[in-house]
């Protein structure tokens, strides 16, 4: 055991001399590696921050949510069965409510209308297209977990007369009021004019899944008076209908299931279903639709860190060729040391460090490398998600070690096996 | 020197060979390097292998070396046989029984006197501060004491090839096995190569000397004559004035 440790001690020592006395070499082969632990790494961090990026999407429809739509949030086979059902009327909240009151140990807490078109939205000599106009109640506050940055939601009273307020998001605000606050001033929906009250503030945006930066809302009544007549442009193919549901907070996300029931049972009652028929509308929550984008998320993670991780191949081809050169050169060292009393096991061991050594120094310059370059990106693009944490680093490090191991064995296994009267003889 | 082989009797037998042969397969062709070669070397002697080459003398030396295993016969190395051990066993022979010293020195060129005498003792397992202090110690014992922490290419052939001597001598071996060890040297740094091997002789180490040539070999005390692998002359040494000294 001592002896191996003598051993260990002397490979790496050998193993440093080695890479300085070979530096260009070193530094080439190197390169390789540090080339491939930049591409595998910042794979690493992109597959990380689409993790974080889906999150944080998803944050936007709330984990403790059930909502209520014509159609599920899962790719159907037979959408034929789905489009016939009946609309989503913004109506059903209120039953809803009623009934969840009238229930005692209810699971839900409250439901809420909503009411969406895309709409232009102008502002002085600005103007914003195809912004998904939202029209609901004050309760959407409950449901929702994003915060203003400046102002306020609308208020009861505000829902209750369909004031002509409107709580516009971070892009939309950036767009229409690039050097002034929003906060108090009219823009103009569909010819119509509504007070800014409120500015969301910033959600960031993920491959254009929903965020709440490029939305606005105003109150269901304003939205149902001034909107709900289909214009000729929203019917054209293309152009958007106006879509409803209702979502519903729950009181226990933990008892999400039994929710789930009651409000099933809730919406037969409302859509006044027999018992033999089926449900003619879906409940959904985040997490079908997350259970939907992982196979998505994964095959985007194993494809890139597949194609990333030839590069980090193609470096440690790199590390065996020159180890299989440096064996191939010091054939007679390796003799000597054999003739010295080195055992097969030495040799091996000390042509394995070699490798290793130059992964575990690629891999680190090539781990600050990345770290910068992450670094870099984040800074220039502050929406593109990358997220650079210390188990990334203890990964590429294992990853380094295990190329170096992987990559110098051959080599090393043959000066293992050399047979000392022919290693000497070797010019 | 000092150390444990000092205490063993004199003249006990340190190896002994019976009837050993070796053959090498080259493509169609069989090799005869050694047809049957009896050899006893005791301790303190002072031998010296000649032939011309193709006579078998590298292959023997591989064998005394026990770099390589015997195709036939009984070889014993201090009582141990060697024959049919393995590659490991072989290499823990070499490391603490055989002190080799090389024609073309064979130093490690990166690392310093100290560093290359240490190797031995590091394939021994001994610990560092031991290491440092016997190598230290062998090196300054073939004259080099000052030039400890040079490196090959700071050296001169002389002194490169004492550095390998001190190798040779850190892990007190039973035989130091010197192959040629002034054949890339001239001749006055030859004398003194072969100044110093007589000088470890006359201090109770056992030296093969292999050599193809005359001048080098009269300084041993028993010269072996090898011719088509077999042992031709084995003759007290070319010194008449010492011959009693290998007789005893």
């Amino acid at each position: 055991m001592k002896r191996f440790v003598y051993e260990l001690e002397e490979s790496w020592r050998i193993a440093y001399a080695q890479m300085r006395s070979n530096m260009t070499r070193s530094t080439l082969t190197a390169l390789g590696v540090i080339i491939g632990i930049i591409a595998v790494t910042l794979m690493g961090t992109a597959v990380n921050g689409i993790g974080v990026g889906f999150d944080k999407s998803m944050s936007v429809l709330g984990d403790d949510v059930l909502y209520v739509t014509q159609w599920p949030w899962k790719p159907v086979d037979d959408w034929w069965n789905y489009r016939d059902r009946k609309r989503i009327q913004t109506e059903y909240a209120e039953t809803i409510n009623r009934l969840i009151t009238a229930a005692p140990n209810s699971n839900l807490v409250v439901a809420v209308p909503t009411s969406s078109l895309m709409r232009s939205i102008r502002y002085g000599g600005n103007a914003v297209d195809n912004v998904f106009t939202l029209g609901t109640t004050s309760d959407f506050t409950v449901t929702s977990t994003i915060e203003p940055k400046e102002g306020r939601f609308f208020n009861e009273i505000e829902s209750r007369e369909g004031a002509q307020v409107v709580i516009i998001g971070y892009d939309v605000a950036d767009a229409l009021f690039p050097s002034e606050s929003p906060i108090d001033k009219f823009v103009m929906i569909n010819g119509q004019l509504f007070k800014v009250i409120g500015v969301n503030s910033r959600q960031g945006t993920f491959l254009g899944l929903f965020s709440w930066d490029s939305m606005v809302a105003i109150p269901l009544i304003a939205f149902n008076k001034y909107f709900s007549s289909k214009s000729a442009s929203d019917l054209r193919p293309g152009g958007s209908n106006t879509e409803s549901d209702v979502r519903v907070k729950v009181k226990d996300k933990t008892k999400l299931l039994e929710a789930k029931d009651e409000l099933i049972g809730i919406m037969r009652r409302v859509r006044a279903l027999q018992p033999e028929q089926k449900d003619d509308f879906s409940i959904n929550e985040q997490q079908a639709f997350k259970s939907t984008l992982d196979p998505v998320k994964n095959t985007i993670a194993i494809a890139g860190l597949f194609i990333t991780g030839l590069s980090l191949f193609v470096g440690a081809i790199g590390i065996m060729n020159i180890t299989f050169v440096s064996v191939k050169e010091r054939t007679k060292e390796i003799g000597t040391r054999k003739a010295l009393g080195a055992r097969r096991r030495t040799i091996l061991l000390q042509f394995l460090i070699e490798s290793t050594a130059l992964c575990l120094l690629g891999g680190f310059i090539g781990l600050v490398l990345a770290y910068f370059l992450c670094f870099g990106i984040g800074k220039a693009f502050p929406s593109f998600p990358i997220q650079f944490s210390f188990g990334l680093v203890v990964a590429s490090m294992i990853v380094s070690v295990l190329t170096g191991l992987v990559s110098g064995f051959a080599p090393a296994w043959t000066a293992s096996r050399l047979d000392p009267v022919t290693a000497l003889r070797y010019e | 020197m000092d150390g444990p082989q000092s205490l063993r009797p004199a003249g006990s037998i340190v190896i002994d060979i019976e009837n050993i042969t070796k053959n090498y397969v080259m493509g169609e062709e069989t090799v005869h390097a050694l047809r049957g070669v009896t050899l006893q070397i005791r301790r303190n002697e002072y031998l010296a292998v000649m032939g011309p080459s193709g006579s078998g003398k590298s292959t023997l030396m591989n064998m005394l070396g026990c770099l390589d295993t015997p195709t036939s016969g009984r070889y014993e190395f201090n009582g141990r046989s060697v024959a049919d051990m393995d590659d490991d066993e072989l290499a823990a022979i070499r490391n603490r029984e055989i002190g080799f010293v090389f024609q073309t020195f064979n130093l490690l060129p990166r690392a310093t006197s100290l560093r290359n005498v240490e190797l031995p003792l590091i394939y021994a397992g001994m610990d560092r501060e031991s290491r440092e202090e016997r190598a230290a110690q062998a090196l300054t014992d073939v004259g080099l004491g000052d030039r400890i922490q040079h490196k090959p290419n700071e050296l001169s052939g002389g002194q490169r090839q004492r550095v390998a001597i001190a190798r040779a001598l850190v892990n007190n071996p039973s035989i130091i096995l010197a192959d040629e060890p002034t054949g890339n040297l001239d001749s006055k740094t030859g004398e003194e190569i072969m100044a110093l091997l007589e000088d470890l002789y006359q201090r109770g180490n056992t030296i093969i000397l292999v050599t193809h040539e005359r001048d080098i070999a009269t300084h041993a005390r028993r010269t072996i004559h090898l011719r088509d692998g077999l042992i031709e002359m084995d003759q007290p040494g070319f010194v008449p004035q010492l011959d009693a000294v290998i007789a005893s």
